[in-house]
């Protein structure tokens, strides 16, 4: 099957020097602002909420409705943080957004500051990604040269800034609390919730805090209207609209980016986008969505008998075969995340990808919380003895309740995004742990 | 010696102040910025931070430790991250780690005794896609095959010269516009 390509989002990709205004301005770019200008801030809300747009930074929150929550503060002023921090594994999404069309997302995040009456945005970029934050500054420059943004917007009595803030290499930033604080100059650690950012965000003030992906989407809802880009999904019945970027790496032959409809499915993103696996290998487990999204198998079938189930029209068939949503994904047990796809075939060694991954959040913990601090270095020792072939079956039990004596224990999401696909990993792979301790040695490689 | 930022970057700090509703949210940038010129954030980095911000000098040392792009020691005059993640991991990302390793004659954490390039590894670096793949400096190498590394280092030695000469250290976010 011919994998079909919106070409909404990525339609500026191939465009030689995309990033520089006058090119962007040829391809149709900031037509967008001027129709959101006549609009008016209460009707970009509404054609946003119509849109349906579930936010592509991993928890799937509806945009047009946290924009809703947004609590104005007579005595404050009202920002906007994007939210470009990029690390969660296997997401690599926004870095091309960033890179490829840098005056999308600035004109996504104008449009969303003239709907939320908000005069600052800041746009906060993982410090690594220096290309990104070039291209992003250099578009500010010229977008403020322009006269789309700086003390009027396009003549309008509406001043507005965009401020590139880079980070420094936490992946923890990219929570959304702990982004605030890193923005102050703080140590990037989250806050309790509530208040909620909506309420008490950046600087004490009102601050929606959204995706950069989610507000380079915005131009789009703006141009194609709400109702009519919530319909380009395959899932827009569940109020999961329109088109969206999906990643796809490890063994697949055309690893990279794609733009597809909401609700294509596995099978469809690895064997039509990605040309499938290599060397026709089988697919021994998929991480769906970032790292912290428990994994799927394509030999798993779903079991929704009942014809109310909103998995039920799948009934039967693989994991691999339903579409993936925010909410199908969640009924089927993981999270579609960032809809990023990490592909593994039947080479991997289970084990050495557990360590893998238990490493990394044992570096990226953030240490304020005792469960999360000491579990998350906990399993990744034990991942190490596993693959070593030191562990014991007792230590199948101790990682089996350290996971889930994290799970809701911690102040953010980290630590069950570390607890859940070590528990799904355990859960389906168990046979490979068994083996580690039988046999006293873990496969060397993780992959052939 | 006390710590002072170049003109240029003086200027870009200048224009970054008065856009943020409080000085110390330019903790990051300005530390940035100063990493740029000094190569690390020497307590003479610190120091400066803290009195142009008119915060503690503690509050800024707590932000440095937290943040691992901030170099506490000296760097090589290249640097290398290698990310070890899963996506990088699964394609071969060992194999460069490894041969990297023996080609420089230092393992990951250290730098190499001529002072040339210190080896890191990173964590997931939002290049999944082009696995394996590493940093050196402000760039990334993508795809990577170990029969490419030496034309990386040959490579790095021959810019190196011309970066130091023009006062920039490895990474430099702020201070080189070209994009
Ligand atoms: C540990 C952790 C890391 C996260 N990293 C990112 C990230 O890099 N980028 C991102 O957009 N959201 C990330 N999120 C989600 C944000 O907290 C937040 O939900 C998101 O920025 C909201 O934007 P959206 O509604 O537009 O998706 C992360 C969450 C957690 C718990
Ligand atoms: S769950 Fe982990 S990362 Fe999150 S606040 Fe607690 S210790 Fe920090
Ligand atoms: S895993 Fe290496 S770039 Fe993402």
């Amino acid at each position: 099957m011919a994998a079909e390509n919106p070409n909404i989002l990525t339609k500026n990709y191939g465009v030689s020097e995309s990033w520089k205004i006058e090119n962007y301005e040829r391809q149709g770019g900031y037509q967008s602002l001027r129709k959101a200008l006549e609009m008016g801030p209460e009707k970009i809300r509404d054609e946003v909420k119509a849109a349906n747009i579930r936010g592509r930074g991993g928890a799937g929150f509806p945009a047009g409705v946290k924009w809703s929550f947004l609590k104005p503060n007579p005595e404050k002023p009202t920002y906007i943080a994007v939210n470009a921090d990029e690390g969660e594994p296997g997401t690599f999404k926004d870095r091309t957004l960033m890179e490829k069309d840098p005056h999308r997302c600035i004109e996504g995040f104008i449009i969303a500051a003239y709907a939320l009456d908000v005069h600052t945005v800041f746009c906060y970029v993982r410090g690594e990604l220096v290309l990104a934050i070039r291209r992003l500054e250099q578009a500010v420059r010229e977008a403020r040269a322009k006269g789309y943004l700086g003390e009027t917007v396009l003549g309008r009595p509406f001043k507005l800034d965009i401020v590139i803030h880079p980070g420094a290499g936490a992946y923890i930033c990219g929570e959304e609390t702990s982004l605030l604080n890193s923005l102050e100059g703080l140590r990037g650690e989250p806050r309790l919730k509530p208040p909620f950012p909506a309420v008490v965000g950046a600087f004490g003030a009102p601050t929606i805090v959204n995706n950069l992906e989610t507000l380079a989407t915005v131009p789009s809802v703006i141009e194609f209207g709400g109702d009519s880009f919530s319909k380009m999904s395959r899932l827009h019945h569940l109020k999961d609209g329109g088109v969206r970027l999906y990643g796809v790496s490890g063994h697949v032959k055309r690893p990279g980016v794609y733009e597809a409809p909401v609700g294509i499915t596995l099978n469809e993103l690895i064997f039509d986008y990605a040309g499938g696996v290599r060397g026709d290998r089988k697919i021994k487990a998929i991480v769906p969505g970032g790292s912290s999204t428990p994994i799927v198998r394509p030999e798993d079938k779903v079991s929704a008998a009942d014809e109310k189930h909103i998995l039920h029209p799948w009934h039967g068939k693989s994991h691999l075969d339903v579409p993936m949503g925010v909410d199908t994904m969640r009924a089927l047990g993981t999270m579609l995340g960032t809809c990023c796809a990490i592909v593994m075939d039947d080479t991997t060694s289970m084990v050495r990808v557990a360590e893998n991954l238990m490493l990394f959040y044992a570096h990226e913990s953030c240490g304020q919380c005792t469960p999360c601090r000491e579990g998350c270095s906990w399993m990744a020792r034990l991942c190490r003895k596993f693959a070593a072939g030191t562990a014991t079956m007792n230590d199948l039990e101790v990682l089996n309740d350290v996971a889930n004596n994290i799970m809701g224990n911690t102040i953010c999401a980290l630590g069950d995004g570390a607890a859940m696909p070590m528990l799904g990993i355990l859960k389906l792979f168990r046979h490979e742990f068994e083996a580690a301790v039988r046999e006293g040695r873990a496969p060397k490689e993780i992959a052939a | 010696m006390a710590f002072e930022l170049t003109p240029e970057r003086l200027a870009i700090f200048q224009d970054l102040l008065p856009r943020y509703p409080t000085k110390r949210a330019l903790t990051i940038p300005l530390l940035h910025l100063c990493q740029e010129q000094e190569g690390w954030v020497s307590p003479e980095v610190v120091e400066f931070v803290a009195k142009r911000l008119e915060i503690s000098t503690a509050d800024v040392q707590g932000v440095v430790t937290f943040y691992t792009l901030f170099q506490q020691k000296k760097t090589g005059r290249n640097v290398i991250w290698v990310c070890r993640t899963l996506s990088c991991e699964l394609m071969g990302a060992r194999g460069i780690t490894h041969a990297l390793e023996k080609k420089l004659g230092c393992h990951v954490g250290e730098t190499t005794k001529d002072g040339e390039f210190t080896l890191l590894e990173a964590e997931c670096l939002a290049a999944c896609g082009q696995a394996p793949m590493l940093q050196l400096n402000d760039e990334y190498h993508e795809n990577l095959t170990p029969e490419q590394l030496d034309g990386l280092l040959e490579g790095a030695r021959r810019k190196r010269d011309e970066r130091v000469k023009a006062g920039f250290s490895p990474v430099s976010i702020r201070s080189r516009k070209e994009s």
